[in-house]
């Protein structure tokens, strides 16, 4: 590399990180949409009676089923046919915000029935209501459980934020095709620099997980060395 | 009227008709012990009283309110009948205070103080007062186990139903919880106890209830049962399981 090739390689690092602020945007939006309904269709999925059940399967069967690529145009180029016009960004968090909470919503089912039926049974013969019972017994449990398998996700979703360009959205991915564009000897520096970036964001996101994970185990209950690989 | 009374009770799980018309009553203050051999329906018939299984067919009343009746508010039914499980059930991520506290807020509405205050009054009844700040796993069996009769106990119940209590502790753990039904029985609780111990039933309760394949064969003050029983079946159920069990508990 020459002293040019260095000089713009700093001068683009800025540009990346006012990139990844996007990213980390679509990241906050995306997970909390992928959460809030992840268990509301996991507490569908195990709880309701089966028409309802059955339509959750159906959601989550779809979301897990189309590429996430395909699910971006659906939701960017096909809702324009219907004269809905959303942002580029906006696009991006709804399709892979939903496509995650399909996802999600397989972790949370499985940590509701690893919580078992004893506990909501014991929870109702005290007089709690069912959603009580979800709310005060079952979801406090199958919450910590979520902890280890949710991390995947996490790490999952965080890098499929760079797919967002694909519809428009000038993330960290698109700045560096941009500066690759204008040199191309950055090519490899460039995109060595955005990996970082992805690599230092795994490892921060998974960090406070496992701090999260210490933070609310139960006492005598953990199997030893839960939450504390980092 | 009986404090419980429960009439007809029906259940069915697909072909195995586990209940075939029980029918009996509970006086307050009593203590009702039934005994049978494994899967003749005891915890089916303890959860059809209070609605965590639903009954097929029959009906049942608390204190003159059919808890049976589609229009019966089921939950505050629940509340006013303690359920004492086989293996605890404790909320595995609350302290033991929490566990006994639990319902008391949510419940009951208490307010913090007045439930932590009455929540302790429990566990202190069942000797654990300096266990309040323990979680689950961090207790023996025995101590679950007093734990969740605390957690029953806090609501104030008119009828504590006992489903095999004992069942999953180790053997020198069962006095330790025996003694606490004991003393809630002298103290006047009306219980409903599923159990194998002979040797609780024959000196707490005042009736035994013995049941095989979903009916009840024979009932009776434990006297009579244990030394004059009518049907000849019950001598050699009560033979066998004093064999295996032996007399104390």
């Amino acid at each position: 590399m020459t002293a040019v090739d260095w000089q713009n390689l700093v001068q683009g690092v800025p540009s990346l990180l006012s990139g990844l602020l996007i990213n980390l945007e679509i990241l906050f939006g995306l997970i909390a949409l992928g959460f809030a309904v992840g268990i509301l269709i996991a507490l569908v999925q195990v709880y309701s009676p089966r028409p309802l059940a059955a339509l959750a399967v159906g959601y989550e069967w779809f979301f897990r089923g189309v590429p996430e690529m395909v699910l971006l145009m659906l939701i960017y180029f096909g809702l324009r046919q219907f004269q809905v016009r959303i942002t580029p960004f906006v696009a991006a968090v709804i399709a892979l915000g939903l496509r995650s909470s399909a996802y999600q919503s397989q972790i949370f089912r499985g940590a509701i029935q690893a919580v078992g039926r004893r506990q909501m049974m014991a929870a109702l013969s005290v007089g709690m209501t069912r959603l009580q019972a979800i709310r005060h017994v079952v979801l406090p449990q199958a919450l910590r459980l979520s902890i280890p398998p949710w991390s995947n996700e996490f790490s999952s979703v965080l890098k499929d934020t760079t797919l967002a360009s694909a519809i428009g959205v000038i993330e960290v991915f698109k700045k560096a095709r941009f500066i690759m564009g204008r040199n191309y000897a950055l090519a490899l520096p460039i995109f060595l620099v955005v990996a970082l970036f992805f690599l230092f964001l795994t490892y921060a996101g998974n960090w406070a997980l496992g701090a999260l994970e210490r933070r609310y185990r139960i006492p005598g209950f953990e199997a030893k060395g839960a939450g504390e690989r980092f | 009227m009986a404090l419980l009374v429960v009439e007809d009770l029906h259940k069915r799980y697909g072909k195995e008709e586990v209940l075939r018309g029980v029918s009996f009553e509970l006086e307050r203050g009593e203590t009702k012990v039934i005994i049978g051999p494994s899967g003749t329906g005891k915890s089916t018939l303890l959860r059809c009283i209070n609605r965590l299984t639903e009954p097929d067919r029959g009906r049942v009343w608390l204190n003159g309110v059919e808890v049976t009746s589609p229009r019966t508010n089921i939950y505050r039914i629940r509340a006013q009948i303690g359920f004492v499980f086989q293996d605890f059930n404790l909320f595995t991520h609350l302290t033991a205070l929490d566990n006994v506290r639990l319902g008391l807020i949510r419940v009951k509405g208490m307010g913090k103080r007045e439930a932590t205050e009455r929540a302790m009054r429990e566990l202190a009844r069942v000797g654990l007062a300096d266990k309040a700040d323990a979680y689950p796993a961090q207790l023996s069996g025995g101590q679950q186990q007093r734990v969740s009769i605390a957690r029953a106990l806090a609501m104030d119940p008119k009828l504590i139903l006992f489903d095999e209590p004992t069942s999953a502790l180790d053997p020198e753990l069962i006095g330790e919880v025996l003694q606490v039904m004991i003393e809630l029985a002298e103290a006047g609780m009306t219980m409903l106890v599923v159990t194998h111990e002979m040797g609780f039933a024959r000196s707490v309760a005042d009736e035994i209830i013995f049941m095989e394949k979903g009916v009840i064969v024979e009932q009776g003050p434990p006297e009579v049962l244990f030394t004059n029983p009518r049907v000849p079946r019950t001598a050699e159920f009560l033979r066998k399981i004093t064999e295996f069990y032996g007399e104390s508990g």
